[in-house]
């Protein structure tokens, strides 16, 4: 699928989701408790994938939902929303971490890369051609996460083993099962 | 979540000024915290957010480790002072959690994090530890989680803290921004106020953790059972640090995770060995010394053989024990 598909299957989805909850939306935006949330947004600069993005945030609002939501950057998937499944990890500073487990507004002097920031143009990363070539996916929801906890784990050196790589891969799960072939992915990209 | 209010102060003495105020709570690594307030279990007015304070560093000075309280987990695990002098806080760290959580959450933080008991965590039932004199559904429900020492009529929640069990067998001393006392002191039993978990006054910062560089220490160890492999609580966990001379036991830690309500150290189990040769005896001896308080519920009983049996793997694999 091409990045222009993509796209459109996503404005399609959105289009059809805002005309079903447009009703609810109206009645919820006229609260007095939804205004005060807006004055209590603070300005804040988030580095992505090498770009700077000005956005206005309330404090509550988590790394994860300001990439998806405010940012559209959807790669980064939302599964269990409390850190226990994965799905949302991205690198902050080079590191693997939790996006759905820090708040935007902490995150403002880290350089953030995402799951859209690791090819190189056309170029996938060597980890994410494994995991095509590996067939290390089914549904996909994890696939981002495991990519890159994965692309960490590698650039850690927890990788000189089939059970090395299982136990450093633990905080991301995948429902159907891939694991065999997220390991065999993870090994092929580490040689 | 409910909206709060955000501040990042500079230094320890603004830090300290802001969560002094009601309803002000210190985030670090967020990673207990976050998940408590979509829970419904802490609400907070205002987040006080201390990473830009320079309490990070882990140093050897003068025959201590000295741990910042926002070293990250991961940092203090893989730290070659803390591996070399203090193996069982290395082992219980990355034991803990996920290498994302470790990456993220703070030392100072894991030791406060809070208990896992679901009757806490749900925001649909009652709790002593959520709101103090509503019950304790756990007492006659659900319990294969709970403590078999340390509870009360009131509370039965387990420490969830690898780290916290590790720091007490190497006898480490907490420091505050006001004062400094023994690891030992930090948390305290339910009792009848079980919302009250340590002796930390309301804003009062953990600034870091110094540990004395001993043979004691050096020689220690942490082993966790758990429901599954890896990424799991413990259902069971021990930390041991022992110092023989030849086959005499010259002096040595338990402490114990997964069995008590807060991090459990045994003076009696110690004494059961100490001055004594490592055998069968001795250490079946310490296991039932352990356990001799214990007060089982519905669901819980197993812990009080499983803990023994894990005593007695821990310290054949430590001392050699025939």
């Amino acid at each position: 699928m091409t990045a222009d598909s993509e796209f459109k299957r996503r404005t399609v989805l959105k289009a059809g989701s805002t005309a079903v909850t447009a009703t609810f939306v109206a009645t919820r935006t006229a609260t007095p408790a939804a205004a005060a949330q807006t004055e209590s947004s603070v300005d804040i600069t988030l580095r992505v994938n090498g770009h700077d993005h000005r956005l206005a945030v309330e404090p509550r609002v988590t790394l994860l939902d300001a990439l998806r939501e405010r940012l559209d950057l959807t790669g980064t998937k939302k599964g269990c929303d409390r850190g226990e499944c994965g799905a949302c990890t991205v690198l902050a500073d080079g590191r693997r971490i939790k996006s759905c487990l820090t708040l935007a507004v902490m995150r403002q002097n880290t350089e953030i890369t995402t799951i859209e920031g690791l090819a190189r143009g056309d170029r996938l990363h060597p980890l994410q051609e494994a995991f095509i070539r590996r067939d290390a996916l089914q549904c996909g929801g994890c696939t981002p996460g495991q990519i890159m906890s994965g692309v960490a784990c590698i650039s850690e050196g927890h990788t000189r083993s089939a059970d090395e790589i299982r136990e450093w891969m633990s905080g991301n799960l995948c429902r159907c099962a891939c694991y065999p072939n997220i390991v065999a992915a993870i090994q092929d990209a580490a040689k | 979540m409910r909206n709060f209010t955000y501040a990042a102060p500079r230094n320890v003495a603004e830090a300290v000024r802001l969560a002094g105020q009601p309803g002000a709570r210190f985030i670090a690594g967020g990673t207990d915290l976050l998940n408590l307030m979509r829970d419904g279990a802490q609400s907070h007015g205002a987040i006080i957010d201390i990473n830009g304070l320079a309490l990070g560093d882990i140093v050897q000075r003068n025959g201590v480790i000295r741990i910042g309280a926002l070293a990250r987990m991961s940092d203090v695990a893989a730290h070659p002072a803390v591996r070399r002098s203090l193996p069982v806080v290395s082992e219980a760290l990355l034991n803990s959690a996920s290498p994302q959580v470790r990456n993220m959450a703070a030392v100072g933080g894991n030791v406060l994090q809070r208990t896992r008991c679901g009757y806490f965590r749900d925001s649909g039932t009652t709790c002593n530890k959520k709101t103090p004199g509503t019950g304790c559904p756990a007492l006659e429900g659900e319990n294969r989680g709970h403590a078999i020492l340390g509870g009360s009529d009131h509370c039965l929640a387990v420490h969830p803290s690898d780290l916290a069990v590790a720091l007490l067998a190497v006898d480490a001393v907490v420091l505050t921004d006001r004062r400094r006392f023994p690891f030992a002191d930090l948390h305290v039993v339910p009792g009848t106020t079980p919302d009250q978990e340590t002796v930390l006054g309301h804003g009062e910062l953990i600034t870091g953790f110094e540990i004395p560089v001993t043979p004691l220490a050096a020689r220690s160890r942490y082993l966790k059972l758990r429901d599954r492999a890896t990424f799991e609580f413990a259902v069971v966990s021990v930390a041991a640090a022992l110092a023989m001379r030849g086959n005499t036991v010259r002096d040595v830690r338990l402490t114990f995770g997964g069995v008590a309500t807060k991090p459990w150290r045994s003076p009696e189990a110690e004494d059961a060995l100490r001055g004594k040769p490592l055998t069968t005896t001795t250490i079946t001896e310490a296991g039932r010394a352990l356990v001799r308080g214990a007060v089982t519920r519905d669901h819980n009983a197993f812990k009080v053989d499983l803990v023994q049996r894990a005593l007695d793997g821990l310290l054949r694999d430590l001392g050699g024990a025939r």
